[in-house]
């Protein structure tokens, strides 16, 4: 249990997806205009890495690393991230309108962001996982891209009535907020 | 060879992919810590875009237009794993500075989107000459902000120290804010530059001009969520 908790504070605060690992940056800087976008992405993001990292997980354990194919992980991970997304926004249509309301809309964007492999591949590789652990780490990374892009949300939406230099209107003052915030995010650094 | 020219040109220039497209913004974030760690990057990304452009458009007229994007897939994924085991075996230092970054080129959005914008209608040969074109742009961005990184956040540049001796390394510029500061003023700089030309200034996000899967993918999505494309 305790395991599973450093595993979860380290992913989702201390090595922050998107402000450390640099992964899934541009639905953060592309779709943090507004509160409920973000909320809904953030949303999405940790419905499929969760699931994602689960099944990805479970085939490299019991199929790829059995037959020694695991250096076909590549390949099979992104088909079968590619294959769930439109899995599950086939399911979510049917059986939970509501739900796909909400989150069918930011799903055919999360196909490639990178953030999904990449947690896939860092679970098997770099990590060692086993499948709790993994996809434990899924999920706490997906929180820690949600809590990043909502604060960026909140930010821009302040942001609007500020009087920015006009060079820097659009991207780059977008791009120097999630600099500070990512200094801040330095400060957590010492906690584990 | 006149087009071979203009591709070149296109890729280093007119539509680089990090300065005007502002593709592939995970990895030029992240590896450009140092400037080696750069060019290894970009020049990685070339082969496989050589390569997938290659490929792609030797297979264009099999491949069927309803499963053009799980085979392109299947085909960068293939070749980004052969690129992999090249580096593990044949320069394992820059390998394991590069890391997951190396098997996450599969999810470029350069890559796919080349494929799909160019590769899949053209024939062979100007497909080469687009992805050595692209992959040459996308190398020599990633290399540029690499440099400015590494001089002002360890006073060397490719490893050689250029700064005088009293100057105290502003090492922040080498941790992760540094990345975003750096980006940011280079924007700022292009759009300002682009402004005074007449043009549209650039940003982060996706359009139908910049990869062809994201159109798709952004087709379905609200007006207000299309901007948010893929890294």
């Amino acid at each position: 249990m305790k395991t599973l908790l450093m595993i979860a504070v380290g992913s989702a605060i201390v090595n922050n997806v998107t402000l450390s690992q640099f992964l899934g940056i541009c639905p953060f800087l592309g779709v943090s205009k507004k509160m409920d976008q973000a909320a809904g992405m953030g949303a999405a993001v940790v419905f499929v890495i969760t699931l994602s990292s689960l099944v990805t997980g479970v085939i490299y354990k019991f199929i790829l690393d059995p037959l020694g194919f695991t250096y076909l992980r590549t390949i099979v991970f992104i088909l079968v991230i590619a294959a769930l997304v439109q899995f599950v926004e086939m399911f979510l249509k049917k059986s939970m309108p509501s739900l796909y309301q909400a989150l069918g809309v930011y799903l055919p964007l999360i196909t490639t962001n990178c953030a999904v492999l990449g947690v896939a591949l860092n679970n098997v590789d770099k990590y060692h996982y086993n499948i709790l652990e993994g996809t434990v780490n899924g999920f706490a990374t997906a929180v820690g891209f949600t809590i990043a892009i909502v604060i960026m949300a909140g930010i821009r939406e302040k942001m609007e009535n500020n009087n920015i230099p006009e060079a820097f209107k659009g991207t780059p003052i977008v791009l120097v907020t999630a600099g500070l915030m990512a200094i801040a995010f330095i400060g957590f650094s010492g906690i584990i | 060879m006149g087009s071979a020219r203009e591709r070149l040109i296109n890729g280093l220039i007119k539509e680089n992919p990090t300065f005007v497209m502002m593709l592939g913004m995970c990895p030029t974030l992240a590896v450009t810590t140092s400037a080696i760690n750069g060019v290894g990057m970009g020049l990685s990304t070339t082969v496989v875009l050589v390569f997938s452009n290659l490929i792609i458009s030797a297979l264009r007229k099999i491949i069927p237009d309803s499963v053009r994007v799980p085979a392109f897939i299947v085909i960068v994924a293939s070749l980004v794993t052969i690129v992999e085991f090249l580096m593990n075996g044949y320069l394992p230092a820059l390998s394991s500075s590069l890391g997951v970054y190396i098997p996450l080129i599969v999810v470029n959005c350069i890559i796919l989107g080349r494929a799909e914008a160019y590769a899949s209608k053209n024939p062979v040969m100007p497909s080469i000459f687009d992805g050595i074109g692209m992959g040459l742009g996308f190398t020599v961005g990633l290399t540029a902000i690499a440099m400015v990184r590494e001089l002002i956040g360890k006073g060397s540049v490719f490893g050689i120290a250029v700064m005088p001796k009293g100057y105290t390394p502003i090492s922040i510029f080498v941790l992760q804010p540094g990345a975003f500061f750096v980006l940011a003023i280079l924007v700022a700089v292009i759009n300002t530059v682009r402004v005074n030309k007449g043009k549209n200034k650039v940003e982060i996000g996706c359009s139908p001009e910049k990869c062809g899967h994201c159109t798709q993918n952004c087709a379905n999505a609200p007006k207000e969520a299309r901007e948010g494309g893929q890294a």
